[in-house]
């Protein structure tokens, strides 16, 4: 939790790939890739029903799961990450892998394998008791999600429940690059920091440098990048060319980072 | 909101306020009186009520309990489909929702979808994945002549469980025009309890004429199970009655071979589609891939009502295979003239079954939840012709 929080003195830049995509080997090299420009690294658990992400991501969980990625795996590509490296990783994944294996037992695996935080895209605030008690027990950092449409008093609430940041959706929509951001995300920007007290962070959508830029001079934390990079990884697969535009990728991302002074 | 620990509203955020609206609409009109009147003006016209019917041949035949058919294969669209679908339309409508959604399988739904969209001029898109889009292009030609657009659904396992992946991606865009209107007693609240109530009309007039009928309760009432619409529209009047309920589920090619779509009998609980209630699914939580040659029960999971009715012992739950709903199919059409849906031909292969042990002033009712016309080429090729 304390890492996650140190995160936060500057903008943060977090970064999305799905864990086995193409393959369970590729993950560990991808992660270092991405490692030196990126503040914490989303992680998914690939999952057979994607329904909050668009083509690219579902094309990556498919991916993933024909390469035989195992839950167990993706842990165990954590704790090797563990061994280069200390930046911060946040698991996201969807509700059913947390339920089967019971929240106190996944939440348990996760720290043990040096997860700092997680987020679990399809369980809202009232269905979360026992998730947020297991991460609680385990110093788990947790991170909800709200949208645009999301009512003051549900924010104030995902706000209290969310002890890493609250991720904010910039859109109605599923994930995905997009061109244009649309207005409502800046909008939502700014209502969203008058209300939490949590470090606010915006994805859906954002896959350039000057997206970036705008995010974080409306007022954003941080930003989370995710289909442009998985999209890298979709075209080149495993290979060094991946490896050297995700790098790439990110230091030109990381650049929409850095707040102007004025 | 919940069924005990069942059912729930496990979605992305952003479709927290399109459910509050709708919940908040359908607790507004359910008891209005116009609406009802409107919405059974429809139903009026859609074919309702349906006729109890006595299947006097069928009954002989077997030799056991008096088998009482419900027919709501006579309905427009030939499945008890419309009954929910012009009640979610209507709905929309007063929601002052210009478009309807939906996925499907067979396309049953889909269809019934179309008819309710072409009727009350609500622009119509159906998901479909693309697997069943090959397999029934006639229901798909259907939904097109009903003036709905089919999108092919090609991710996953490009069956109805995607359908509905991609639908909710369509709705998580698109919910301020637009009602996903769901097709079973699926999906996150409060759809479970809509769906049902719409659907509730099947258990409230097979109660009225059995009592005219017979004059009592009957002793069993059986169902298929897919997401398991029907049979809640049939069971749901009955549960305070002392009467035993049963839901039969698709064994396919049989438990033991994973080929089936057994949800309850074979599943563990878990969370999809916004619901808990029990799947099919590995260790890890991925849904595994589900069969049955009934199109319309070839789903991983179960609405929430029924993992609740089986958990209480309220409601029992057997599963069916293949060869024996096509040899019930087969023998319905044979004795009583009546070609039922191979869906609804699970439901017969357990009721006979069932009527065989049963004395011969037993009552038993089956819902025929639909006509078999869009199985007679699957049919064929499964008895070799």
């Amino acid at each position: 939790m304390r890492a996650i929080k140190k995160v936060f003195d500057n903008k943060a830049l977090i970064t999305f790939i799905t864990a086995g995509d193409p393959n369970p080997e590729a993950t560990l090299k991808f992660l270092l890739a991405l490692e030196e420009n990126s503040d914490i690294i989303e992680l998914g658990i690939p999952f057979s029903d994607p329904m909050a992400d668009g083509r690219t991501i579902q094309k990556a969980n498919y991916r993933a799961l024909g390469s035989g990625m195992k839950v167990a795996s993706v842990f165990e590509i954590v704790k090797n990450f563990r061994d280069f490296s200390e930046k911060p990783i946040i698991l996201m994944t969807y509700y059913n892998p947390v339920y089967v294996r019971g929240e106190e037992n996944f939440v348990k695996m996760a720290k043990d394998s040096g997860v700092n935080g997680l987020i679990v895209v399809d369980l809202p605030v009232e269905e979360a008791d026992n998730y947020v008690k297991a991460c609680r027990n385990y110093e788990m950092g947790t991170v909800f999600l709200s949208a645009p449409n999301t009512p003051e008093d549900r924010l104030r609430t995902i706000d209290e429940l969310s002890s890493a940041f609250v991720y904010l959706v910039s859109l109605y929509g599923t994930t995905g690059a997009r061109d244009d951001l649309p207005q409502m995300a800046f909008d939502f920007v700014r209502r969203a920091k008058n209300i939490c007290r949590k470090p606010v962070c915006v994805g859906f959508g954002i896959s350039r440098k000057e997206h970036v830029k705008r995010i974080i001079d409306s007022g954003a934390d941080g930003v989370v990048v995710g289909s442009v990079l998985v999209k890298i990884i979709e075209e080149y697969g495993n290979s060094e060319k991946t490896l050297d535009k995700l790098k790439e990728k990110t230091k030109e991302l990381r650049q929409g980072c850095i707040k102007e002074v004025r | 909101m919940k069924f005990a620990e069942f059912g729930g509203r496990f979605v992305p955020e952003v479709l927290i306020p399109p459910l509050e609206e709708l919940d908040e609409a359908y607790n507004r009109l359910k008891d209005d009186e116009s609406f009802k009147k409107e919405l059974n003006f429809y139903l009026k016209h859609a074919g309702r009520p349906t006729p109890l019917y006595f299947a006097k041949n069928l009954t002989e035949k077997v030799g056991g309990a008096k088998i009482y058919l419900k027919r709501e294969d006579l309905l427009h669209g030939g499945a008890h489909k419309i009954n929910n679908t012009i009640g979610q339309a209507l709905l929309a409508k007063k929601m002052s929702k210009t478009r309807l959604i939906a996925e499907t399988g067979a396309g049953q739904h889909g269809v019934a979808t179309a008819m309710a969209g072409a009727l009350f001029g609500l622009k119509t898109e159906v998901y479909m994945g693309s697997e069943d889009v090959e397999r029934q292009a006639m229901n798909v030609f259907r939904m097109k002549l009903l003036n709905a657009e089919v999108h092919p659904v090609e991710s996953g396992s490009r069956t109805l469980k995607d359908a509905i992946n991609e639908a909710l991606r369509d709705w998580v865009a698109s919910f301020e025009n637009t009602l996903y209107l769901i097709g079973s007693v699926v999906g996150p609240f409060p759809y479970p309890v809509i769906v049902r109530d719409f659907q509730s009309v099947i258990g409230r007039e097979t109660r009225k004429q059995i009592l005219e009928l017979e004059d009592r309760i009957p002793d069993c009432i059986v169902a298929c199970v897919g997401g398991g619409s029907n049979a809640i529209g049939i069971f749901h009047p009955f549960v305070e009655d002392d009467v035993r309920l049963i839901g039969v589920e698709a064994a396919g090619r049989g438990l033991e071979s994973g080929k089936h779509s057994a949800s309850i009998c074979a599943g563990d609980k878990g969370v999809l589609h916004g619901m808990l209630s029990y799947f099919l699914q590995d260790e890890d939580g991925q849904m595994k891939q589900t069969h049955s040659i009934a199109a319309g029960l070839d789903y991983p999971g179960v609405g929430p009502e029924h993992a609740y009715l089986s958990n209480t012992g309220r409601a029992e739950y057997v599963a069916v295979n293949d060869d024996e709903a096509v040899k019930a199919f087969v023998e319905l059409s044979k004795a009583e003239g009546i070609i039922p849906a191979l869906e609804s031909a699970h439901a017969i292969a357990h009721a006979i079954e069932m009527a065989r042990e049963m004395s011969k002033e037993d009552i038993i009712i089956i819902n025929l939840s639909g006509r078999g016309d869009k199985d007679l080429s699957i049919v064929m090729s499964a008895v070799g012709q």
